[in-house]
């Protein structure tokens, strides 16, 4: 039954074949078609980089904004609360609107496209890294805490050698999660102009007139990416795990 | 049970200072009063097995010496330096202190090898090859050296908790907590971690344990503590101790836990 379902969405695509297509748009045997199809892989460069820049800041940031979370202090865990209620409330498509149009009246500094885009996602995500770190974080029984003090570790190496690398293993499918999240909201980048595969796709919409065809290859790009970084993380977790057997 | 030959216990007249001192400690978690008010010495070299029910504090006791626990009242010293919350009173008695959980808590995710490393690199400044030597020493006075590259869950428990004793000396303690050290180990594992404890209190440490192995401590201690209700109720010689207990509630302790 389960897999008849899935088989529904394919049915309907299927069902369009009876002339409804226009493949030639992007079909590689035309000249046309190359480079139609080169024109939209061409964006997957910067959807990947904006992606990975974007998360490596994000999960920096959420761990700083997970340890005040941690604290005994009640200051300290409110800095925390403030800052992950707040950011997790904006959307992102506001988010980059703001940074992008916004922050420069604020601040006088313009950021390009680009950084634009980088910063709204990043500062999106940390919210949401914060919390994982934090979770993952407690999850750690509190006789490492303990061992680690009666071996005089100061909090630092305790939590550089003891701790996070045991947290990390722990939130490994989280992390991979919240990527492949950054890879499709970075589609909305898009509406800053940043040159990614959304944006490649719209624009080739609006001189070829095939709508149905060129956003079919955009899905297909978006599910090829987030396979590849599916399986990456399913095998940084068997490495992990074969380390210690 | 034969009594081991008695090792010379150190004279408690002599007027050196105790290595551990505590005065009229209490300790509360939340509403609930865990130290009553104890006071305690040990002097160097002494072992000192501390017993009582469940719940008497005799775990909160040991951990408030190297502050797993902080306590509200009274005053701890170790080597003449008070416990305080200043990093120069913590690190200079949990260098001193070294601890044996009944857990064992090894880092999972170190070899046995980093496990015992980790702190004499990062906390003494050893090089690698330093802290191999000493790690390797530590192992070979376990009797575990082979088991150096393998991980902690690759090991019985029995390993694991002499492990945890290796790690703790490789920072070179002065004195040795065990908070029941045997009572997470299956039976046929307890004989080889008390093997180990015997041998180190054998060789001079200064030792407070906390447990239940009433052989092991009749055989090392030279002093016995017991606790009840946040209390220490009495404390005496293993021979007095066991043959004539002073209080009743220590007697009926003895009696069930003898004749479990």
């Amino acid at each position: 039954m389960k897999r008849f379902l899935l088989l529904l969405p394919v049915l309907f695509l299927l069902s369009g074949c009876s002339g409804n297509w226009g493949w030639y748009v992007v079909d590689p045997s035309t000249s046309n078609g190359a480079a139609n199809l080169r024109f939209l892989i061409s964006g997957a460069y910067n959807t990947v980089l904006m992606s990975v820049t974007a998360i490596l800041i994000s999960i920096t940031l959420g761990l700083l904004i997970a340890l005040p979370g941690l604290s005994d202090k009640r200051g300290w865990r409110a800095l925390n609360r403030t800052y992950v209620e707040i950011v997790r409330a904006v959307p992102i498509l506001v988010l980059i609107l703001w940074v992008y149009y916004g922050l420069p009246q604020l601040s006088g500094i313009t950021l390009n496209v680009f950084w634009a885009g980088v910063l709204a996602l990043a500062l999106s995500d940390s919210a949401f890294q914060a919390e994982i770190f934090r979770a993952g974080i407690q999850s750690i029984h509190k006789g490492q805490y303990e061992a680690a003090q009666s071996i005089s570790l100061s909090y630092r190496d305790t939590m550089r050698y003891v701790i996070l690398p045991q947290a990390i293993r722990r939130i490994l499918p989280a992390l991979g999660n919240q990527l492949v999240y950054m890879l499709k909201m970075s589609s909305l980048v898009s509406v800053i102009g940043m040159q990614e595969l959304t944006r490649k796709a719209n624009e080739l919409v609006v001189s070829e007139y095939r709508p149905l065809e060129i956003y079919t290859v955009l899905v297909l790009e978006y599910l090829a990416l987030i396979l590849i970084v599916s399986a990456g993380v399913r095998w940084l977790e068997r490495r992990m795990n074969a380390a210690e057997s | 049970m034969t009594v081991a030959a008695p090792v010379p216990a150190p004279d408690h007249t002599a007027d050196t200072p105790p290595v551990i001192s505590m005065r009229d400690v209490s300790k509360y978690f939340d509403d609930f009063q865990a130290l009553k008010s104890v006071s305690f010495d040990v002097q160097k070299g002494e072992r000192v097995v501390v017993c009582g029910p469940s719940g008497s504090g005799k775990s909160t006791l040991i951990r408030c010496i190297n502050r797993l626990e902080a306590h509200e009242a009274g005053e701890i010293m170790v080597e003449g330096t008070t416990l305080d919350d200043t990093r120069a009173s913590l690190d200079q008695i949990r260098g001193a202190v070294g601890m044996v959980f009944q857990q064992f808590n090894l880092f999972p995710h170190l070899t046995v090898l980093q496990n015992l490393t980790l702190g004499p690199r990062r906390v003494l400044g050893l090089s690698e090859e330093e802290a191999r030597k000493r790690a390797m020493t530590y192992l070979e006075r376990v009797q575990i050296p082979d088991q150096a590259e393998k991980f902690p869950r690759q090991l019985s428990g029995g390993q694991q908790q002499r492990v945890a004793i290796a790690r703790s000396l490789c920072m070179e303690p002065r004195i040795m907590l065990f908070d029941e050290p045997t009572s997470a180990l299956d039976p046929e594992m307890i004989a080889e971690v008390l093997e180990v404890m015997t041998e180190l209190a054998d060789s001079g440490m200064t030792m407070i344990v906390v447990t239940h192995e009433m052989g092991f401590a009749r055989r090392v201690a030279d002093r016995m503590v017991f606790m009840d209700k946040g209390e220490i109720v009495e404390t005496g010689t293993p021979e007095a101790f066991f043959t004539a207990p002073k209080s009743q509630r220590c007697a009926t302790f003895l009696q069930q836990i003898l004749n479990h």
